[in-house]
């Protein structure tokens, strides 16, 4: 962050300023913050930030993962590797686990996307984390575009998008009852483009599968999915090899991947600014289920 | 590439959505899905164009009621800005969101339908923008197309608005006459209105000057929270973190820390990528002086001969944000001020202002939602506060109720002793 000679900073110099003012209000005055990290790009980039807002100290609060147990294995071994580096606590909630203890069921169509908000709920009563990071961008979703910095969720984890509080300023009020919890998403304000290039300039090591690889898939409602233990393909459906990247990174049994041959943050870059498709649009079928299905989530309590 | 922010204003049916829409897909910043699912919804309800006011619709109430009832935010760049919208819903009982929109708006667009006169809601939301602060004020007269694409109706409109705007000390005002839905006069200049001499709408977004509007002047730095990492490498670090609020920091500047008074010289500004020779808005940094001051969350630092009130009688401007209990005069409040927590209570009401005729209501006993009143406040410490019309960072408070911890009012600091 040099000065420019005009006291001009670039837009992504503007965003993580935001961004880091954000982290250390959330740490100031909460008691039991935590961070969700997945070993996705843009929980990468917020623990980015969390490094960044508190140095030369280590970063002060755990992370934690909602493991639904279909990851992908490059992204959980990326997951350790970055918490050992920087030698936070991990927490991980798991949707293995929880199956087990009876606590949720398996869905019939395979995907445990849903199932996930109980486990995440239970996880931050466990710990009574008063305040939880999450890396999503207002840029991704339209529920998300009216969802505040600072989301207020009842003891349920719930949002009522009708009855936001108000957010003025850089005030952001964090005040709570024991039970209930704030969201925390600092990167409210970027895109998908921003993160690529802040990606870029702060030299991010991402998990492989965000280049481009060759993979076996299927076709799927227009998505190409991965052919992996925890997706089930269908009797019609051909496997196929081809060259393909992934944009968000979920479940293996939701998240598709997308036709590509960008192998390095340059070319990804160059690949995100010409798309005709949103992110979600183009990868997570759990988006897909209806016009409102961010929405309905999040209401139960989604991230 | 810098970051404009910018929040749209207008009644109800002026086209605020179809011109969001239209700079989204101009500026090539929809996505084919975005464009699909707003054709399939458009079809289903029998709209006999796509109706590119969908892509802002945010919420199934809204969708559902076909109305916007909340702050949206939206994203587009050009090669020369990255745009932050704020959308404000434009109906009289949602003042509360147009003064949570233009809170950190640089710019604000205000929209109307070029066959109506200047209904009272655009003299609200010219009012609601000067209030806030909002430097830049852009006029839109929409829907050119159907008045003939007349200069002499644009012409009446901008100045019945210039006029009015001038009595609220706007600032920097521009009229444009458009048509969102044809898309005139919003990336391009309009072939239909050659009389028109200025520049297209985007035009104007990716120029309008703002690095100035910035305080430089002022050094204000609340400190957000102290750095101190007690380890082998660094076991005596102490640094102030925190985003620079108004002026230019350097390491070597003598400065006060209040509320204290004390008296000490920057001794390095810090980031995690190296130390800085100066900051400035909107910077976050950490700042370490050469003396060990006992300084905390809350703190501010300035300059010697440069400070704010360290005040806790205050009065301002409070615009009241919650349905369920009027301000009453008495009432006792939470205030988040900079990086600090009060408690206030409500020394007096001096009067409630009508927005619509800026009249001014002596007798007023409380503020409802959406009402605007000069209240007299009394805390319980020290705000370290400026005026709100010289710095919007620390001439700004949010007023919280302490049993529902909802945020109830905005404040703007007219005077603090
Ligand atoms: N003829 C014409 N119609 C417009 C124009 N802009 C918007 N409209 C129409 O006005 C109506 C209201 O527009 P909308 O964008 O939903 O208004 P909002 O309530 O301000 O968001 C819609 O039927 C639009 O198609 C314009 O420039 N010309």
């Amino acid at each position: 962050m040099v000065a420019a000679p005009a006291y001009r900073v670039s837009h992504l110099e503007a965003l993580e300023a935001e961004s880091i003012f954000v982290l250390r209000e959330v740490i100031a005055e909460f008691a039991r913050p935590v961070l969700l990290f997945s070993g996705g790009k843009d929980s990468i980039v917020m623990l980015r930030l969390a490094e960044k807002a508190f140095w030369p100290a280590p970063i002060p609060i755990p992370v934690m993962h909602v493991d639904t147990g279909h990851n992908f294995a490059e992204v959980l071994a990326f997951r350790d590797q970055r918490v050992d580096e920087l030698s936070v606590p991990l927490v991980v909630a798991s949707v293995s686990e929880a199956l087990d203890a009876g606590l949720v069921h398996e869905p019939a169509d395979g995907s445990r996307n849903r199932i996930q908000t109980p486990v995440l709920l239970a996880a931050v009563e466990k710990y009574r984390f008063d305040a939880l990071f999450g890396g999503a961008r207002r840029d991704e979703e339209k529920a998300r575009a009216k969802e505040r910095v600072f989301s207020f969720r009842d003891e349920f984890g719930q949002w009522d998008p009708k009855n936001q509080r108000p957010e003025l300023w850089a005030l952001y009020n964090g005040r709570i009852h024991p039970g209930e919890s704030i969201r925390v998403f600092p990167l409210s304000n970027w895109t998908e483009l921003d993160v690529w290039h802040y990606i870029a300039r702060e030299g991010l090591a991402l998990p492989s599968i965000y280049y481009a690889h060759d993979r076996e898939v299927v076709q799927r409602d227009g998505m190409l999915y991965a052919v992996h233990e925890f997706f089930r393909t269908r009797p019609h459906e051909r496997p196929f090899v081809a060259r393909v990247r992934y944009r968000t990174v979920g479940d293996a049994s939701c998240t598709a991947a997308v036709r590509s041959t960008a192998d390095t943050v340059a070319k990804v870059i160059e690949e995100v600014a010409a798309t005709r498709i949103t992110e979600r649009g183009a990868t997570r079928g759990d988006d897909r289920v209806s016009e409102a299905a961010m929405e309905d989530r999040k209401r139960e309590g989604y991230f | 590439m810098d970051l404009l922010r910018f929040a749209t204003a207008g009644s109800v049916d002026d086209g605020k959505s179809t011109l969001i829409g239209r700079l989204l897909y101009d500026t090539k910043s929809l996505f084919d899905d975005q464009l699909a699912a707003v054709e399939a919804v458009s079809a289903a309800r029998g709209d006999e164009y796509t109706n590119l006011a969908l892509l802002t619709d945010g919420l199934r109430a809204e969708r559902e009621q076909g109305i916007t009832i909340d702050v949206a935010y939206r994203y587009f760049a050009t090669p020369r800005r990255k745009f932050i919208i704020a959308d404000t819903p434009g109906h009289i009982q949602y003042t509360r969101n147009m003064v949570t929109g233009s809170s950190t708006a640089d710019l604000a667009l205000i929209l109307v339908d070029a066959r109506k006169a200047l209904v009272e809601q655009s003299r609200r939301h010219a009012f609601l923008c000067s209030l806030l602060r909002v430097p830049h004020l852009v006029l839109c007269v929409n829907k050119m197309d159907l008045v003939g694409w007349s200069q002499s109706v644009f012409e009446e409109i901008a100045d019945e608005f210039a006029s009015f705007a001038a009595k609220l000390e706007a600032p920097d005002l521009t009229a444009i006459p458009v048509s969102a839905l044809h898309g005139d006069n919003i990336v391009s200049r309009s072939a239909n209105m050659p009389w028109y001499e200025g520049q297209s709408l985007l035009h104007h977004l990716e120029r309008v000057h703002i690095a100035s509007d910035r305080n430089l002047v002022d050094v204000r730095f609340p400190v957000q929270y102290v750095i101190r990492p007690q380890s082998t490498r660094y076991p005596d670090y102490r640094g102030y973190a925190g985003q620079v609020a108004s002026g230019i920091l350097k390491p070597g500047d003598e400065v006060m820390v209040l509320p204290s008074g004390f008296t000490s010289r920057i001794a390095s500004i810090e980031t995690a990528d190296g130390p800085v020779p100066q900051a400035f808005p909107p910077m976050s940094v950490t700042i370490r002086l050469t003396d060990e001051l006992d300084i905390s969350r809350g703190d501010l630092i300035c300059r010697p001969n440069n400070a704010p009130a360290a005040a806790q009688d205050i009065d301002a401007m409070v615009c009241w944000m919650d349905e369920t209990r009027p301000l009453a005069v008495g009432g006792r409040y939470a205030i988040k001020h900079t990086t600090r927590s009060a408690r206030a209570i409500v020394r007096d009401l001096q009067y409630r202002l009508d927005i619509n005729t800026l009249h001014r209501d002596e007798h007023a006993t409380g503020l409802a939602l959406n009402e605007i009143g000069r209240v007299r406040l009394r805390t319980t410490i020290p705000l370290l506060a400026d005026e709100y019309r010289r710095n919007r960072t620390t001439g700004g408070f949010v007023v919280i109720d302490e049993t529902t911890n909802r945020t109830v009012g905005a404040g703007m600091i007219l005077e603090a002793a």
